[in-house]
Formats: C-alpha cells, sequence, structure tokens
C-alpha cells in the first residue's frame, strides 16, 4: 500500500483527529499520531491483513531541545510480505507540568523488539513508556544521572570517584573547539 | 532489587543490581552469573541466568559494558568526520558500515545512482570481503565455544589472506576509513585484482575442507541440532535480521529486497535455514547459513572482479574522490537508511535541519541488538552448556551492540 492508502485507511478506521499533521515533502513522508492512540494505531497496523506491518525496525528518541521543548518518538514499521513501509511519529512536552518525564504509550506488547528499544529511549533520551513490562536503563549504568542525548545534558563530574572529563589537553593546547563551530551557519 | 537484607548480598557485589532477587527464587533455584568477562560471550556481555540444576529458567542480559554514545558523538561531527567511529562499531566488519552510513548520507544529498560504476563495484568487493572475513571469525570462535580448536587456526589462517588484502587497499587491517561519502579513499592498488582472484581460487577448497571439518562433524551436529530452535514469527517479532531470521526459513535479504548499491546487476543466492540437521532455526542452521553465504559472497566478488577488469577498467584519469562532495550539507528532512551487513539490518536515522553539516539526531539501529534480545526466549529450557551455543551462534559484536 502507499502511503495515501494507509493515511485513508487510518482516517477510515480512527477518525482524522488522531492524524495531528504529517510531511509528505520529506523523501520518507510520516505521520504525526495523537499520543494516546499509538498502542491502537500499531495494533490496527500490525494485525489488519491489509497492512500487515510485522516488522518493527528502529525506534528513534529525539530532543528538539528546550526552545522548542518538545520531545519526538519516531517508529519506522516494514511489512516483509507486501514490502512497505510507514513511518510514525509522536510528540509530546519535554517534562511534564509537574517535572516528571514525559508518557508515550509502549508497543512492545505488539512487537517485542520495541522492549529493548524503548529501554534505550528511555536511558538516552528519558521518555516514559507507559505500560512497559521492564523499564529500567539498559546502555547507561543503573545510577547513572540525567539523559545523555537531551540537549540540555551536563556531564557530571565525578561517576563513583572516577573523573568523567579527562581530558583537558584540548585547553592546555588552547584549542576550544572552534574547529566544530565552523560547521554551524 | 534490593540486596540489603538478602543473605546473598555478600555473594553478588555487583554495580549492576540484578533483575531476579535472589531471595524470591523458588526451591532448587539458582542465580548464576556470567560475564562480563566470560570468555564465550565474545565482548564484554554479562548474563543472568537462573537455573533448576543444569536446566536454565530464564536468561537476563545486561549490556553497555562497552557503551561509547555514538550517537552523542555523531551530533558533535560532521558526517564525513564520523566514518572513523562508524568502523568501531562494528569492527570486524567495518567496511560493510561504513557502505551503510556513506549510502545513507548520499541518499540525503541526492547524489546515490551517479557515482561512477567502478566505484560501485570497488564498494561491493571490499564489502564482500569483509563479509567472508566477518563470518570466519563468527564460525571461528563458534567452534572454539563449543570445544573444536582446530578449526578456529583454519578460519583465522583464512582471514588473515583477507585483512591482508583489506590492509593493501586502504592501510589499515580492521578498522578501514576507506568508503568515503560520494567515492572512496583511493583505487585498488595495481594488481589488486589478479591477486584477489587467486585468493578466491585458494578460498573454495578451504570452504569445502571447514565444512567436511566441522560442520559435517558429529560432534558438532549434536552440539547445535535441534538447540536454540527460533521459531519465525518469534524471529520477526523480535525484529530479527540477518543469518537469524534466514536461519529460521525466511528468504529476506536487504540485498535483494530494496537492491541497493550494484546488487540487482549481480547474480547471487539467498540461502535459508532447512532444518537439514535437525529443526528449523536451530543453531547448526544459522552456522550452515554464515557458511553457504561464504561461498555467495565469493560468487559476487568474482562478478565484481570480471567488472573490474572489463567494462570499468582501471584508466589513468579515474578519480575516486571526485564525486566527494566538498561541502556535507543535505536539505532538511529526515531519513532511515538500511542495508545488509555480516549480522543483518543496519539502519541508520538522520535528522538533517539543513542549516548544518552535523546531523541534528543520528541513530544507529544495530542489528546484534535486535538479535540479542530474543536470547531468553531461545535459551528457556535449555542447559548451561547449551546456553553458550546459542549466545555463539547469534554472532554478537559488543561494539555494535552497546554502540
Amino acid at each position: 500500500m502507499t502511503y495515501n492508502e494507509l493515511k485513508d485507511l487510518l482516517t477510515e478506521k480512527f477518525g482524522a483527529e488522531i492524524i495531528t499533521g504529517e510531511n509528505t515533502q520529506n523523501p520518507q513522508p510520516f505521520l504525526n499520531i495523537k499520543t494516546d492512540r499509538l498502542a491502537d494505531v500499531c495494533q490496527e497496523l500490525f494485525t489488519n491483513p491489509q497492512t500487515y506491518f510485522d516488522y518493527l525496525a528502529c525506534i528513534t528518541g529525539l530532543d528538539n531541545g528546550p526552545e522548542v521543548g518538545t520531545l519526538e518518538v519516531i517508529y519506522n514499521l516494514y511489512s516483509i510480505p507486501y514490502d512497505h513501509h510507514l513511518t510514525l511519529k509522536v510528540i509530546t512536552e519535554r517534562l511534564t507540568p509537574t517535572g516528571a518525564l514525559p508518557t508515550v504509550p509502549t508497543v512492545s506488547h505488539i512487537w517485542r523488539t520495541a522492549d529493548w528499544h524503548e529501554r534505550e529511549a528511555y536511558d538516552l533520551v528519558g521518555i516514559n513508556f507507559t505500560g512497559h513490562p521492564d523499564l529500567r536503563r539498559i546502555l547507561c549504568a543503573h545510577d547513572w544521572e540525567g539523559h545523555p542525548l537531551r540537549r540540555d545534558y551536563e556531564w557530571p563530574e565525578y561517576y563513583h570517584g572516577l573523573k568523567v572529563r579527562y581530558d583537558n589537553h584540548n585547553e592546555v593546547n588552547g584549542f576550544k573547539g572552534e574547529f566544530f563551530k565552523t560547521f554551524e551557519d | 532489587m534490593s540486596q540489603t537484607s538478602s543473605p546473598y548480598s555478600n555473594y553478588i557485589i555487583q554495580a549492576e543490581p540484578t533483575l531476579h532477587n535472589p531471595d524470591n527464587l523458588k526451591a532448587g533455584e539458582m542465580l548464576l552469573n556470567m560475564g562480563p568477562q566470560h570468555p564465550s560471550t565474545h565482548g564484554v556481555l554479562r548474563l543472568e541466568v537462573i537455573t533448576d540444576g543444569e536446566i536454565i529458567t530464564d536468561v537476563v542480559p545486561h549490556i553497555g559494558y562497552l557503551h561509547r554514545c555514538f550517537e552523542k558523538h555523531a551530533e558533535t561531527r560532521a558526517y564525513n568526520l564520523t566514518i572513523p567511529f562508524v568502523d568501531r562499531m562494528d569492527y570486524l566488519a567495518a567496511m560493510n558500515s561504513e557502505h551503510v552510513w556513506a549510502m545513507g548520507v548520499e541518499k540525503m544529498l541526492g547524489i546515490d545512482g551517479q557515482l561512477p560504476r567502478r566505484v560501485e563495484f570497488i564498494r561491493v568487493l571490499v564489502a564482500e570481503l569483509n563479509r567472508i572475513a566477518s563470518h570466519f571469525l563468527a564460525i571461528g570462535t563458534y567452534a572454539i565455544d563449543i570445544g573444536a580448536y582446530t578449526p578456529f587456526l583454519w578460519m583465522l589462517r583464512d582471514r588473515e589472506h583477507i585483512q591482508r588484502l583489506l590492509e593493501w587497499v586502504s592501510g589499515a587491517r580492521m578498522l578501514y576509513n576507506y568508503i568515503w561519502i560520494g567515492g572512496l579513499y583511493y583505487d585498488l592498488p595495481v594488481g589488486f585484482e589478479e591477486r584477489c582472484r587467486e585468493f578466491i581460487d585458494y578460498l573454495q577448497p578451504k570452504l569445502d575442507e571447514f565444512e567436511d571439518i566441522l560442520l559435517k562433524n558429529k560432534i558438532f551436529i549434536d552440539r547445535t541440532a535441534n538447540i536454540g530452535v527460533l521459531p519465525l514469527n518469534v524471529a520477526i517479532n523480535y525484529g530479527c535480521s540477518g543469518p537469524m531470521l534466514r536461519g529460521s526459513g525466511l528468504k529476506f535479504d536487504l540485498r535483494r529486497v530494496d537492491g541497493y548499491s550494484v546488487y540487482p546487476e549481480l547474480e547471487f543466492d539467498i540461502p535459508v535455514g532447512q532444518g537439514i540437521m535437525g529443526t528449523t532455526g536451530d543453531c547448526w542452521d544459522r552456522n550452515y547459513i554464515r557458511a553457504l553465504e561464504c561461498r555467495e559472497s565469493s560468487r559476487i566478488i568474482r562478478q565484481c572482479l570480471d567488472h573490474l577488469e572489463t567494462d570499468c577498467k582501471r584508466t589513468p584519469d579515474f578519480d575516486p574522490q571526485a564525486m566527494c562532495p566538498k561541502k556535507i550539507r543535505p536539505k532538511e528532512q529526515e531519513l532511515y537508511f538500511r542495508a545488509e551487513t555480516p549480522r543483518g539490518e543496519l539502519g541508520y536515522f538522520f535528522r538533517a535541519t539543513g542549516k548544518s553539516d552535523i546531523p541534528f539526531r543520528c541513530k544507529g539501529r544495530s542489528p546484534c541488538f535486535s538479535n540479542l534480545s530474543v536470547l531468553h526466549e531461545i535459551s528457556r529450557g535449555c542447559m548451561v552448556a547449551d546456553m553458550i551455543a546459542i549466545v555463539g551462534s547469534v554472532d554478537i559484536v559488543l561494539g555494535e551492540l552497546d554502540r
């Protein structure tokens, strides 16, 4: 099925309000899905014999930074028998008003591969997946503080008495990181 | 989780807490810690194993000991400067990783399909050479895991030839930085085609030989057949790819499905597991797939050499860096690009802002990561010694798993 057919199918099934936005200019067009309906949409895409998205290739957590104030979760779905793709996206705020991590419903009961991908997104970006059976840190140590892929993340000085930022030879040499700044406009 | 009150707390002193609390185990069950320095885990993988006697009831992998936050590094460097980091993800198949990265960035730049054909054939040639080297190490170390030492030495001897060839090409034995965005570091050295053809001729009898000594060996079959059977629906649901998925009987290879680079022009078969020695999807099938893929890769290499010696011949004015963009600045877009490495589907997710040479976000989808997550499904109910056989048959590279 093409992207437009998939979009029509979802609109027909769930109503137009679940799609909060889309981008068809992108080389891989994507749909923005309402956060609390994500699990229903994924269940439908997984079980419907016309779509049959049986392979969840990748889940990416993405922080847009404090200025924008949003987090995104991107799901790359693929159907092996039909050979079609779909990219879904969920956008939440960076922090809830109470200061807790934002929540996104889990899809690990549909695709078991989402289990580890969601743990990774929780670990590195800081997204709380509600309904996840075992949401622990996976790549960082269990007592690591903060979520390293957040834009406002600051490296700790010490971790269990070990100095984290050990390389000050750049400062000694007078190199202040100008090299990388030249790449930005 | 809390171990303060546990009578076992003195015995389990560790940085990472276990998922299972030793106090809550059933009678007769035992919590066993394997790793992170266990020799048969191919790196630093820690397994928390719950056993009932010799029977395994649950396995919990703890990963992240080799975590270097590749994604954080990739957000601070331009696309071409990240290629050495990509090498160090899957250090046994660095050419394949570079190939995927370069193709992904080229697709964002819109120069995919415009590269000189000689460049494409050289890329496929070195990637397939590296695929053979990677599979040789996978099967060789697997043989060591289950007690066969000789095949390991034979396979490393033959892998050494490939490493010398790739050293001749790029100057490095394992971490090449040879495939650049839009081209190659350098053309093939003079005489490489002849030497490579000699090596492939040398390789054919060796492949038969190790199939006889290892894969058709009675002891090997007894250790691996019907062990760690991975049903196809479980494999797909867990996102397995590569020899894991094909071993379970699905003919799915991204080189054919996506048809990137010059693969549509090349003739090769996709071996799938058929359960010749036991059940489809067991450890023997996965290793047999790898052995058959070495044969298919050598077929591909022969065809590449034919092209490189006839229609894409070396010319004095050929510049492999001619298409390399001086300024790598993709338009604003998001792209998930995937391709087949020896371990399965390696994907990169990029978001480019259009205003910077640095990706706003880059995510590496590692095949080992998804392949290992199925471990607890296929090793439940087997013996401890069989679990070593299962972990080896997944063929993990911890550098890529932890990124």
